[in-house]
């Protein structure tokens, strides 16, 4: 499109509110009940995030990669293509992001420990897992439209970047699921939807917890070669 | 696709004594006949009221929603609606009015679509993809949506329109972008129709658009009547005043469509909207009495005021 400037978020948003969220219920429905492996998987996570150990953070970057190229795949490729023409593009994103953490993966080596990081990056992981699907109790559709970590993006990125703070990953790893906040809450903002705010909110939180906690723990980085 | 005759209709039409310049809508009775304008460069009869398809009909696979589309599209034909409007960029809308359409069947469509697309080349493709997703033989209306690659479409089109495979040929644009270019294509291109936003609190296409269409003969196609919505949302719970029972209106939604269809300039007007109520609102304000300058002065003014 010629003349990108003359255009405003809400002449780009091509869907209503009401179209988003019957997708999100037919995923739901269409995939049950994936949606306890998802949870299950994602538990299975933070536990990693709780033991210090190489294997313990492949297992949550694979699993975390899983989610990425399942979430690209079924969300944005088979259903939000269908009211959404930039779906294919966020497709591709979420593959470039499946396959970055799993080279994460396979490269993982010892990490000094960083408690501060480990906790917020913990908390943050805990939201995308264990509270987004709550948010959907507000509404008057309840679990039909949960938003759950690895079937739809937004718990998928959230739960990413704290995994991605936790483990204090390279920042390159974390330019997709921030980015990706960035437009969700820019859509959902445009949509009216009350918890438009949150992805923004998590990805501002998780850079400014890992600046400062970086910086905190420059001497620790230094000490420990190179970072994961 | 060309309006067909319908004799019966006719036959009926001047039995009841409406005059040929309305639209008889359906046998089985709406309340009042749609008024009709003529298209300034052939003289066809289209009626005020359309239905535009941004956002509303975008619904994916959802069967439930699909059939709910169908619904307000039978409705809008029920009613004596004739022209549909869509776009490749509105996602799946082609693809759900091209389905309701084959349930439906409608005697009268005037189909509108758009081409979106950059460069000119790839073009023809994208059109034959929204004639097929429409599933009609020809578009009556092609328009270059917001003006992307014009200078490489609209020959196109207009050749198109030469050998007969197309019926009109227009350009659009929306929420006031590209209006001095706009206004060159109309002063120097045999363009038929202008799609732009008009509604009682943005009037900008007043100053300028409106009257070169009269003077050029260029038909005027009004999206974003409500503001998608917004307008009718902050009106919401306002009573209408006084003067809406001058124009036979029961709603802000009729006094705002009535607003805009009561321009001299304009040929219709088209609201999307999913809901079939709302439709058979929309249609009401095609028909009976319109505001006479004085009145829409008032409206956009109370508009203004309320909103």
């Amino acid at each position: 499109m010629s003349q990108w400037w003359t255009y405003r978020l809400s002449d780009l948003l091509m869907f209503s509110a009401r179209s988003y969220w019957r997708l999100t219920e037919a995923l739901n429905r269409d995939l049950w009940p994936g949606q306890v492996v998802a949870v299950a998987a994602g538990i299975v996570i933070l536990g990693c995030l709780l033991r210090p150990g190489v294997p313990a953070r492949r297992s949550a970057y694979l699993m975390l990669g899983a989610a990425w190229a399942w979430v690209g795949w079924a969300y944005h490729l088979q259903r939000y293509a269908d009211i959404n023409t930039g779906a294919p593009y966020f497709a591709g994103g979420f593959a470039l992001q499946a396959l970055l953490l799993w080279a994460m993966a396979a490269r993982s080596r010892p990490l000094v420990a960083a408690p501060a990081c480990s906790r917020i990056g913990l908390a943050l992981a805990g939201a995308g897992v264990l509270m987004y699907p709550l948010l959907a109790l507000a509404g008057d559709h309840g679990w039909r439209r949960a938003e759950v970590f690895g079937i739809v993006p937004d718990p998928t990125a959230v739960t990413t970047l704290g995994v991605l703070l936790a483990l204090r990953a390279h920042p390159l790893i974390w330019l997709i699921p921030l980015l990706w906040c960035a437009i969700s809450s820019a859509t959902l903002m445009e949509l009216r939807v009350g918890h438009a705010w949150l992805p923004a909110a998590a990805a501002v939180l998780a850079i400014a917890a890992g600046i400062v906690l970086r910086r905190r723990e420059r001497p620790l980085s230094l000490r420990a070669n190179s970072p994961t | 696709m060309a309006p067909e005759s319908s004799t019966r209709r006719r036959l009926l039409a001047s039995l009841l004594g409406v005059s040929g310049s309305v639209l008889l809508p359906s046998l089985h009775a709406a309340p009042a006949p749609l008024i009709t304008r003529p298209i300034p460069s052939s003289g066809e009869a289209i009626p005020v009221i359309g239905l535009g398809s941004w956002i509303t009909f975008n619904v994916g696979r959802d069967r439930e929603a699909r059939a709910e589309c169908a619904a307000v599209m039978r409705g809008f034909f029920a009613g004596g609606g004739r022209m549909i409007d869509s776009s490749p960029m509105y996602g799946s809308a082609q693809d759900v009015i091209g389905e309701a359409l084959q349930a439906i069947k409608p005697a009268r469509l005037f189909s509108a679509d758009k081409v979106w697309i950059g460069g000119g080349a790839r073009g023809p493709g994208q059109i034959e993809t929204s004639r097929r997703l429409w599933q009609v033989p020809r578009f009556d209306l092609l328009q270059v949506h917001n003006l992307l690659s014009w200078e490489e479409h609209l020959p196109q089109l207009l050749a198109m329109k030469k050998e007969g495979r197309l019926r009109y040929v227009g350009i659009t644009t929306s929420e006031g972008r590209r209006h001095s270019e706009i206004e060159k294509i109309m002063a120097s291109q045999p363009i038929d129709f202008v799609q732009v936003s008009y509604n009682a609190l943005d009037r900008e296409v007043e100053a300028r658009i409106l009257p070169l269409a009269r003077e050029r003969r260029i038909g005027v196609i009004v999206n974003r009547p409500f503001r998608q919505g917004d307008l009718t949302a902050a009106l919401a719970g306002k009573p209408l005043p006084g003067w809406g029972a001058e124009i036979g209106c029961t709603s802000w939604a009729q006094a705002l469509l009535k607003f805009i269809v009561s321009h001299p300039a304009v040929t219709c007007a088209i609201p999307a909207t999913s809901n079939v109520a709302h439709v058979r609102e929309n249609l009401l304000a095609g028909s009976g009495r319109l505001p006479d300058e004085a009145l829409r002065k008032r409206i956009a003014l109370d508009a203004g005021r309320l909103a």
